[in-house]
């Protein structure tokens, strides 16, 4: 199964209600999928092509104002007309998923992957101060499982999620296990806005308050709930660090590259290790902080010229020479270019 | 024949003076008061109430929804 | 003396004939004097309240003036982003068709900006309800040139008047929307007097139904006046609307449901 599949098969499975999205490539079969596989009789899911990414981020934010499992996809270029419904569901504190099949940029850029999203994912994105939780799949079967794991995510925070994926591992094949159909739930959270009764006061979803003091403590109980996401919720996964001397950093694409130079490292009897972030926001810092100690130097590999690095170089703050490599434009970083610039460095 | 009688109850705070009641009147009840209210605006009130007949007309074209209509049969 | 034990006795409970909707909240609206969206507050509350809708009912408000619509209207309410309201409107319908949804928005809102997501929900035929608020100018932002200012019509950025060579024409969203088969009820009303508000009110009512049954998207336009950018008293913003608004803005119906749906309506009713 594809990627971008296991993720449209994996949200009719995790109950999602709705799903709004605009064609794109590299992640177009996940509304294919979603229509073809007739969601609305399983599950009742609606599945809904909008007239842009434009509305179907707005179409997301209605569905998640009214506390239901909403979710949309695209790429690149259509994830930065999104950017303002995004700030608007981040301000308004609601609930969703967001999924990023990257391709190169900027501008309309190329339709092969890259990972030149990742400050686009992790420090915003959209105007004001606010966070995503960004999650990044290495392989179809993490693209299947992070779906569930971004909703409740999303759910348990009041917050937007996000599958910072990219073209390679949206279009690529491998076995996947699915779980079993879930329910869709059919609890109202507390704050829908599904019809005012009696019982309670009136609901509004907004992002908006005109005095200045009052958005200072809104924009407080955000700041709150982002330090308590990156006390919790920080994942990531390690290879070949115990022993290790050169540490590679590297998430998604990048990753499954890395282990690869890790083997052929190895090899030669070069000591080098992995961490892959799998949540770049909340992202590894502690992490990577007290694993720069033990190393000579830290490379970061990304499919861009350098944004993770930046967050690399912040966690190990001055402690061992941060570098960075990375091929982009569409190109596929290669495991062995990869080990001749370690080598370079060592 | 049976006689109508209104009268009319202005939130008076709430009134911002547009006027749109006062044209509507079909008797005249209505006036702007000479004195301001504590927004600064020279508020709707009943100046001739004896002429009000109730008609709604008022309270219909209020944009702040400021008046209460009363009407009786004598 | 006479009149005022006269008038005692006529306020009493039994004797009210008009009082706002207890859907109306405390909070002062924060229109400027005069001004029409008020007065379209007042009546989708009174409709809402009279159908018994209001703990079924989803509302969207807009950027612009209305904005704070969320502070007057005791109803759970949705803040959209400039132009998206029918897009939210879309999936809360999509997600929950039992509930009563509608927005309300601008001519800034809805006419420039939003003018995509208008003509799609409309194309869809969302079961949706869109109000239309056109005063011809942008209120909140202090006045500024919309795509519904008439021609030769002054405003801050357009201050010789506008000028349709150079700024292109004023757009009647109304007629566009009729021609889309997803629309099942289109009409331009007003509320500048009693009369007006009467059958404005029972257009809202209408729509009510119509979207009870699924028959589409309802678009009611209200030509309304805007006293503080137009620069003139509350009264005669309306005699100018009344003179100028309307010429080019005519009211009335521009579509409504074919006989048979109508007829089935006129029995439920019964």
């Amino acid at each position: 199964m594809k990627g971008n599949e296991a993720i449209a098969e994996a949200a009719i499975r995790a109950g999602a209600d709705a799903y709004f999205g605009y064609p794109i490539t590299p992640q177009s079969e996940i509304l294919e999928y979603l229509m073809a596989a007739n969601p609305h009789e399983r599950t009742g899911m609606v599945v809904l092509q909008a007239e842009s990414e434009v509305a179907a981020i707005n179409m997301v934010y209605g569905g998640a104002g009214c506390g239901k499992k909403v979710m949309t996809s695209s790429s690149s270029p259509g994830i930065s007309l999104k950017q303002e419904g995004i700030s608007y569901i981040a301000g308004a504190q609601l609930p969703c998923l967001i999924v990023n099949v990257v391709r190169g940029g900027p501008g309309l850029g190329t339709i092969q992957p890259a990972q030149s999203d990742y400050f686009q994912a992790v420090k915003g994105g959209g105007h004001g101060d606010y966070h995503l939780i960004v999650l990044a799949p290495a392989s179809v079967q993490e693209m299947a499982d992070f779906v569930e794991l971004a909703f409740d995510l999303a759910f348990k925070y009041r917050n937007p999620a996000m599958i910072l994926s990219d073209g390679a591992i949206g279009q690529m094949m491998e076995k996947v296990y699915l779980k079993p159909q879930k329910q869709r739930s059919t609890e109202v959270p507390a704050w829908a806005t599904t019809g005012k009764t009696k019982e309670r006061e009136r609901n509004i979803i907004t992002s908006l308050d005109l005095d200045p003091y009052a958005q200072e403590q809104h924009l407080l109980r955000l700041q709150e709930k982002y330090r308590e996401i990156e006390r919790n919720e920080v994942r990531f996964e390690e290879i070949m660090v115990d022993d290790a001397e050169f540490l590679l950093v590297a998430y998604g694409t990048s990753a499954r590259v890395c282990q690869k130079t890790l083997q052929l490292a190895r090899a030669e009897g070069i000591k080098a290790g992995l961490l892959r972030p799998i949540t770049l926001y909340p992202f590894p810092y502690e992490r990577i902080r007290s694993l720069a100690s033990h190393m000579k130097i830290i490379v970061s590999v990304e499919m861009s010229m350098g944004q993770m690095v930046e967050d690399v170089k912040l966690a190990v703050n001055g402690q061992v020479p941060v570098y960075h490599f990375g091929r982009m434009g569409g190109v596929i970083t290669e495991p062995e270019e990869v080990l001749e610039y370690l080598k370079t460095k060592i | 024949m049976a006689k109508v009688k209104g009268s009319i109850v202005v939130d008076i705070e709430k009134c911002k003076g547009c006027e749109l009641c006062v044209v509507t009147c079909p008797t005249k009840t209505i006036a702007l008061a000479a004195e301001v209210n504590g927004k600064g605006y020279h508020y709707a009130y009943p100046a001739n109430p004896e002429l009000c007949i109730g008609c709604t007309n008022c309270a219909t074209v209020c944009p702040d929804g400021v008046i209460t209509v009363y009407r009786m049969k004598i | 003396m006479k009149t005022a034990e006269g008038l005692k006795d006529i306020i009493k409970p039994e004797n009210l004939v008009y009082r706002k909707s207890s859907l109306i909240t405390d909070k002062p609206f924060s229109y400027c004097p005069g001004c029409g969206h008020g007065t379209t507050h007042r009546i989708i509350a009174e409709v809402i309240e009279e159908e018994n809708l209001a703990e079924n009912t989803i509302g969207v408000c807009p950027v612009g003036c209305s904005v704070l619509m969320y502070d007057f209207l005791d109803l759970d309410i949705q803040q959209a982003a400039h132009g998206r309201a029918p897009a939210v409107a879309t999936a809360i319908k999509r997600l929950m068709p039992e509930k009563f949804v509608f927005t309300y928005q601008g001519d800034g809102d809805l006419a420039a900006i939003g003018t995509s997501e208008t003509i799609h929900a409309c194309n869809r035929g969302e079961n949706i309800l869109i109000v239309f608020i056109n005063n011809g100018i942008y209120g909140m932002t202090g006045g500024q040139m919309a795509p519904t200012t008439l021609e030769g019509m002054k405003s801050s950025t357009s201050p010789y008047g506008r000028d349709v060579k150079m700024m292109g024409n004023p757009l009647k969203m109304t007629e566009l929307v009729a021609m889309l088969p997803g629309t099942c009820y289109v009409t331009r009303q007003s509320v500048h007097t009693p009369a007006a508000v009467r059958k404005a009110k029972k257009a809202i009512k209408k729509a009510v139904g119509y979207q009870k049954k699924g028959m589409g998207t309802c678009f009611i336009e209200i030509v309304s006046n805007c006293p503080s950018g137009w620069k003139m008293t509350p009264v005669e913003s309306n005699k100018w609307m009344e003179e100028n608004m309307f010429a080019y803005y005519k009211p009335g119906d521009l579509k409504v449901p074919a006989e048979s749906d109508a007829d089935a309506e006129n029995k439920n009713e019964q």
